[in-house]
């Protein structure tokens, strides 16, 4: 179902509560096809939580759920992430 | 300067609405004063929430649709029939009104003049509001930038800042317009008829020889077929940028 996700660039916000800075531009690599995307190109699958899937082969990157006390991250498929100018 | 605001967290600011402009019979622009705003680039977004009387919140992301301009954010909002936001923002609010609003948000989907490079724009319905920041951006400057963009709607009233863009591209040699409709026309029209496909990106796009900066907004459907094309015809996929929109009109 392509019509049901839209992209990463849609959590900028939210990526920015978790990591403190803006996010979309910033690299992460699937490590189930080993390609690499931006944060703004995953694609986002909204359910109960935040489905992320790697945009080359839709593996589960990672999963965001908003509890009562605060947000759950489960990793998936994202085996690292690139942030420059880190200081 | 956007760039500062981008290490730390974003607060929520009240932004108080200063001017309602009806675009098309579904799609409403809304003129934000925003105390406090650092600033952002053609492309960015802001995040606005809504509050409920019994506490409960709506939060959407909306591209911002003119480039930086002090304290005032523009978006272009399209009614989204079963949406919890966009029909308030629509039809309900006034000048006067005040609501949340953070950002600016985006570092991927952007693009400022200066580079040199051309631009292809490719918008599917109100997917053209963040490229109406990248175009309003380019005409206010003097670079040498030349940008395309194919526009695509439903109906020519679907269309929206036509004048404007019309009017842009009479003065500004450096910009080429297309528009497409995609359910009909009346008989005098000009423009193209029939969704995007690759004979009118061959046509009307910039060709992959000239290495342009393509980015692509609109609904997720338009925005699968459109990038997969261009990057068939050979655009680079690092050269096409994409913001999806959900299936029907609204940001998530």
């Amino acid at each position: 179902m392509t019509e049901t996700h839209v992209d990463g660039n849609a959590l900028g916000g939210l990526f920015i509560d978790m990591f403190g800075r803006e996010m979309t531009d910033q690299l992460g690599c699937c490590g189930e096809c080993g390609n690499v995307s931006a944060f703004g190109a995953v694609r986002v699958f909204r359910g109960p939580g935040l489905v992320l899937r790697c945009p080359f082969c839709g593996k589960v990157a990672m999963v965001i759920v908003g509890t009562a006390d605060g947000l759950r991250v489960t990793l998936g498929s994202l085996q690292w992430i690139a942030i420059d100018h880190w200081a | 300067m956007a760039r500062t605001a981008l290490r730390g967290r974003l607060s929520w600011l009240v932004a108080e609405v200063v001017e309602l402009i009806d675009e098309t019979p579904r799609v409403r622009s809304v003129v934000f004063d925003v105390p406090g705003w650092t600033g952002h680039l053609p492309g960015q977004h802001v995040d606005i929430r809504l509050t409920a009387e019994d506490g409960y919140q709506a939060q959407r992301s909306y591209s911002i649709a003119a480039p930086e301009d002090g304290d005032r954010v523009v978006i272009t909002v399209e009614r989204v029939d079963e949406g919890e936001v966009s029909p308030f923002l629509v039809e309900d609010l006034m000048v006067g009104d005040r609501i949340e609003l953070r950002g600016p948000i985006g570092g991927y989907f952007v693009w400022e003049p200066g580079s040199g490079q051309p631009v292809q724009l490719l918008a599917g319905g109100s997917g053209i509001a963040p490229l109406m920041a990248m175009i309003r951006a380019a005409a206010a400057s003097p670079g040498p930038e030349s940008i395309r963009l194919l526009s695509s709607a439903r109906t020519e009233d679907d269309l929206i800042y036509r004048k404007e863009l019309d009017s842009l591209a009479e003065r500004d040699s450096r910009l080429d317009i297309t528009y497409t409709l995609t359910r009909g026309h009346g008989p005098g029209w000009k423009g193209q008829v029939g969704r995007v496909d690759r004979v009118m990106l061959e046509r009307f796009a910039w060709p992959p020889e000239v290495e342009p900066s393509c980015y692509v907004c609109g609904p997720t459907g338009f925005v699968e077929t459109v990038a997969s094309i261009l990057v068939d015809l050979g655009h680079p996929p690092d050269r096409v940028r994409t913001e999806r929109f959900g299936p029907s009109g609204g940001h998530p």
